[in-house]
């Protein structure tokens, strides 16, 4: 199942509503289909450029420029641990190379069972508590090679569930509001801002042109 | 004065430089000879300024500071300075980084010796790299599609590609993946590059990552020899480079003509070279025997069919054919059967196109005038599949300047997304149609759209600034609905201008030149007067004469002796290919002269060779009417010869001397015969200053001859140097450098009311029927035509024909999941794969023409009626 479910799709049309341009709702998109499947399968790029109303090249173009976007198949944990300044004095990089044995994969590499992914990351502005990781972008640190481990059985237990919850899924919580102003509102006001704009652009253009003639 | 007529004054390099308001500060630059360096700036595309090659110091409030010249609109008062220390500096570091992860790989790439990157290298480069780490590295090459390599360790990441794919030709399927040090061009996986315009990414390419497949390894660029041409694959005269290398054409390049092509080309025409050095080419004259296809030299081949003619009435000698060929074949063929043996039954087109009338009668626009027509009103067929240019200029329009697009047709096109209104009418109901867009009431059962919104935007222009395109949508119906709409249509709008549609090579030629019946050159009725074709021709025909679809109707009462078919498939082409298979089995003797063995070849009695493309000299005419030459680079195939050569010694046969030796003759002959072409000579259009061809009539308001500027100095260089492409001087003066002499034409179409002038169409109005559908047959780029099928990588993108049906058809159908379904009509039967189509009215299913496979055109006839078809899942 890697096309949007009834529900996402419902979701994904709220999200497409909430722009005045169909394309912007691309890396919301993007989001939406990793909510779902864990990273953004090739079916629901096709997908969303349908959605959107561009091409799926252009839709791969956007999400392989960014970070968060995985377009192969990650664990259900995507451990990044932090290699930046800040965490590599701290000792980032001998976390790194600890992950990989714990975890028995080089970085970049997914667990056999699926359930870890481990990736090297620049600041993510956890640096207070360097050295830092995240998992599935939920802050840990200072963590040391046995906390480290802890924190690994413990997610493979099951005990983080409620902390953490599978790649893919930014918030838990859900919008049950339409958005503050409505759509029309953003859409007049935009407007109104160009003919402003273009009204002050138009005045400069004539009191040069005045200037020039003098 | 408006703003685009104020100039602005510039300092570059302490010249001072005129400019205009919103000019890039780079085409100013090298407006005034300064040419900045550049790698991701193209006139044709928007400028994105990410190579930085063209860093040039620019004074601003905190003095010189490096700009990039391609991304920077000109001011007043702006001072620049291109090549100072700090500028060349710049462009020294910029060639450096761009140069670091480069393979370096010129001897075996097929860009070296035309690369900009070598060549802007060694003007403004570093002669050493400093880079020594391990560049990076890519699978090399991948095919992106049948037509095009790349290579993605050669790119330099300069957005011209995509750029063209999203914004020109409005299909993004190849984008930049990855960021930074990762970041390439790719497709998405497992879609393929498969645009109809693919091979202009590489002809754009500043280095050699894309590379097209036909030219791969075939030639080094300073081996080529070249020539300047006019394609002929479709109708809209795309100006061109032929390059050859040992008498062999290797690629074709698209020369930016402002007024026609701008640069691009669609691939069918760039790839469809291929057809030229075709195995399948005829090498010498033969007779076809009962032992098959038998030798033959040129005397005894010609003296047979004048034996044939001789004894032959001329009311039963046809012609068939002629839209693929040169002006001048054409006015030769012409002056042959109606000036000589006299018969009018000639015709160009194979019952695919309109009403000659139309084109010949109407007042004509150019691609210019549609394109900035304050409404276009498209009645045609999809351009992108039969004039693809066309709908790239008429795109890019809609997109950039506005242009106001109504549409009247059977299904969505290419162009429905950029139409204000959108119309759809059941098949056979056009008229109606246009009757109701002025006012009439119609049966809503039978259309689709707003026709409201559309009277409203019909109403809200002036008449005379519509400009209408018409086209023949529908091969499987009558042509007389559509072509009373486009009539209705120019009669109503007083002051509208007509842009053809009709796709075929040289067929607007052909019609401007009398190869038509009841029409004699100059786009005159055979009635009407006629003086200076009395003076010239020995006779004239007495009698009206039939069209394609007539004559082979007649063959079947066995009225016809004699048949020429001039590069005429007509059983690949013809829609209905069972009566052309019959008819043809009834004529006596059947002449064809084509280039290429086809499916009718064996069906004829003489096969005479003609020479190719760019095997001969001589001119072409586009939808617009201007004539355009065609450039010769290669000596004729084996025995072959030009049409017009064959006509003049097929006279001589019959004792008859046509007068022409060369083509001066011809154009001679042509310029007094015709008032429309008065004033036009193949010297002038041999002239350094007509490089777009010459739109006729010729008149003060409308000649339009420029000089090309050089849209993209450093790609493709060669162009530049290119050799003026007329035929070799005779006695005739050739016109010096500039524009040539011209003198003003007399010619003014004699328009009247179109509509008067066509047929009544009293033939029953059906509408959807329970458990048939309507047929619609309508061309795609590459069908199995012979053009394309002999040419290697064109005939590999042909795909099986498929159909459309609306939603509620298929659920008709009981379709679900494959589309396979049996179609029957005209006592045929035919399985093809269908999908949805939401934009079809129900009851409707539309089929694309599948040429030489001769499938589809089994499923109607051309009874003037609209074809049905029953359908069954398969």
């Amino acid at each position: 199942m890697s096309r949007f479910t009834k529900e996402m799709e419902t979701r994904a049309y709220e999200l497409l509503a909430l722009y005045p341009e169909k394309r912007s709702a691309t890396i919301p998109l993007c989001h939406l289909a990793q909510e779902q499947n864990g990273y953004l399968t090739e079916e629901s790029m096709v997908q969303i450029a349908d959605l959107v109303g561009t091409t799926p090249a252009e839709v791969l173009g956007a999400a392989s420029f960014y970070d968060m976007l995985h377009t192969e198949p990650v664990g259900k944990y995507v451990v990044g641990v932090c290699t930046n300044i800040a965490c590599l004095l701290q000792g980032g990089e001998e976390l790194l190379g600890h992950a990989e044995e714990k975890l028995g994969i080089a970085t970049g590499a997914t667990t056999d069972d699926g359930m870890f992914t481990l990736e090297d990351m620049e600041c993510i502005a956890h640096c207070d508590h360097a050295p830092a990781l995240q998992v599935n972008y939920r802050f840990f640190g200072p963590l040391t090679n046995d906390g480290f481990d802890t924190l690994v059985d413990d997610l493979s237990a099951g005990k983080l569930e409620s902390e953490v919850p599978p790649h893919g899924t930014l918030s838990r919580v859900q919008r049950k509001h339409p958005i503050a102003v409505p759509l029309e509102e953003i859409v007049r006001h935009r407007r109104d801002s160009d003919a402003k704009e273009g009204e002050r652009l138009a005045a400069k253009a004539a009191a040069e042109a005045k200037e020039g003639s003098n | 004065m408006t703003d685009s007529e104020k100039k602005l004054k510039l300092t570059v390099n302490g010249k001072e430089v005129e400019s205009a308001p919103g000019e890039m500060l780079i085409a100013a630059a090298e407006k005034a000879g300064v040419l900045i360096p550049r790698f991701c700036y193209h006139p044709r595309l928007e400028p994105v300024g990410v190579c930085r090659m063209c860093l040039v110091e620019v004074k601003g409030p905190r003095g010189f500071t490096l700009q990039p010249a391609c991304y920077i609109a000109v001011a007043d008062g702006m001072e620049v300075v291109t090549d100072s220390d700090k500028a060349k500096k710049a462009q020294d570091g910029v060639l450096e980084f761009l140069l670091a992860n480069h393979p370096l790989d010129c001897p075996v790439c097929d860009k070296g010796g035309e690369c900009p990157l070598q060549d802007q290298t060694l003007t403004f480069g570093p002669s050493e790299s400093r880079f020594v780490e391990e560049k990076r590295h890519f699978e090399k090459p991948i095919a992106i599609s049948k037509l095009v390599y790349l290579d993605r360790e050669r790119c330099i990441q300069c957005d011209r590609c995509t750029r063209f794919a999203a914004d020109i030709a409005g299909e993004a399927l190849i984008d930049f993946e990855g960021r930074g040090g990762e970041l390439h061009i790719a497709t998405f996986p497992d879609k393929p590059f498969a645009s109809y315009f693919s091979g202009n990414t590489a002809q754009i390419c500043p280095v050699g990552a894309l590379t097209t497949t036909p030219y791969r390894f075939k030639a080094r660029p300073w081996d080529l020899e070249q020539v300047e041409s006019t394609c002929v694959s479709c109708a809209v005269g795309c100006q061109m480079v032929v390059q050859s290398s040992e008498n062999e054409i290797v690629r074709y390049l698209g020369i930016d003509s402002e007024a026609v092509n701008q640069s691009w080309l669609c691939d069918k025409g760039r790839f469809g070279f291929e057809s030229v050095s075709s195995a399948e080419r005829i090498p010498s004259p033969y007779f076809n025997e009962a032992s098959g296809m038998v030798e033959t030299g040129w005397s005894q081949a010609l003296d047979k069919i004048a034996k044939a003619l001789k004894s032959a009435e001329p009311e039963s000698v046809a012609v068939i054919g002629g839209s693929h060929m040169a002006n001048e074949d054409i006015y030769t063929w012409v002056k042959l059967a109606k000036g000589v043996i006299g018969t009018d039954s000639v015709d160009a087109q194979l019952d695919d196109g309109l009403d000659p009338k139309i084109v010949a009668l109407s007042d004509r626009a150019t691609i210019q005038e549609a394109t900035q027509a304050k409404l276009l009103i498209l009645m045609a067929g999809d351009l992108r599949e039969e004039l693809p240019i066309l709908f790239l200029r008429i795109r890019s329009a809609a997109k950039k300047a506005g242009l106001k697009i109504l549409e009247i047709s059977l299904s969505e096109t290419s162009l429905s997304e950029e139409a204000e209104v959108s119309l759809r009418y059941f098949p056979g109901h056009a008229e109606e149609l246009v009757n109701g867009l002025f006012g009439a009431e119609i049966d809503p059962q039978l259309f689709a759209g707003d026709l409201q919104a559309a009277r409203a935007l019909v109403s809200s222009v002036d008449p005379a600034s519509v400009v209408v395109v018409g086209g023949r949508e529908n091969l499987a119906d009558s042509s007389l609905d559509p072509e009373r709409a486009i009539a209705k249509l120019l009669d109503t709008l007083v002051g509208s201008k007509f842009l053809s549609g009709l796709r075929r090579g040289n067929v607007n030629g052909a019609i401007d030149l009398g190869m038509v019946p009841g029409f004699v050159p100059g786009r005159s009725q055979l009635q009407a007067g006629n003086e200076a074709l009395r003076a010239k021709w020995k006779t004239l025909p007495r009698k009206a004469g039939r069209n394609s679809k007539e004559i082979l109707e007649s063959a079947l009462k066995g009225e016809i002796k004699v048949l020429f078919l001039l590069g005429a498939d007509l059983i690949s082409d013809f829609s209905d290919s069972a009566l052309a298979e019959k008819a043809l089995s009834n004529i006596p003797m059947v002449v064809g002269i084509d280039t290429l063995t086809n499916r009718t070849t064996s069906h004829c009695s003489v096969v005479l060779p003609a020479t190719a493309f760019a095997e001969r000299h001589g001119s072409t005419t586009n939808i617009e009417g201007r004539v355009s030459t065609l450039g010769k680079k290669l000596v004729g195939f084996s025995l072959s010869r030009p049409e017009w050569m064959i006509a003049v010694e097929l006279a001589a046969y019959m004792g008859e001397d046509l007068g022409f030796e060369n083509l001066h003759d011809i154009w001679g002959e042509i310029q007094e015969v015709s008032q429309l072409h008065r004033g036009l000579s193949i010297a002038a259009l041999g002239a350094p200053g007509a490089k777009e061809g010459i739109v006729v009539p010729l008149s003060a308001s409308k000649v339009q001859i420029s000089t090309r500027r050089v849209l993209d100095p450093i790609a493709t260089p060669g162009i530049t140097s290119v050799g003026v492409s007329g035929p070799p001087s005779s006695s005739a003066a050739l016109p010096g450098e500039g524009d040539p002499v011209l003198s003003e034409s007399t010619y003014s179409p004699q328009r009247s009311k179109l509509l008067e002038l066509l047929a009544q169409n009293d033939r029953a109005k059906a509408g959807p029927e329970a458990d048939n559908f309507a047929l619609v047959v309508s061309k795609r780029l590459y069908d199995h035509g012979v053009e394309v099928m002999s040419a290697k990588h064109l005939s590999e993108l042909v795909a099986p024909s498929k159909g459309r049906v609306s939603p509620k058809g298929w659920g008709q159908i009981g379709l679900n999941g494959s589309g396979l379904t049996r179609l029957q009509g005209n006592g045929a039967s035919v399985e093809l794969e269908l999908v949805v189509d939401p934009s079809l009215l129900d009851g409707v299913v539309k089929v694309e023409f599948d040429g030489a496979l001769g499938e589809v055109s089994k499923l109607f006839g051309v009874d003037n009626s609209t074809s049905r078809v029953k359908m069954e899942k398969v």
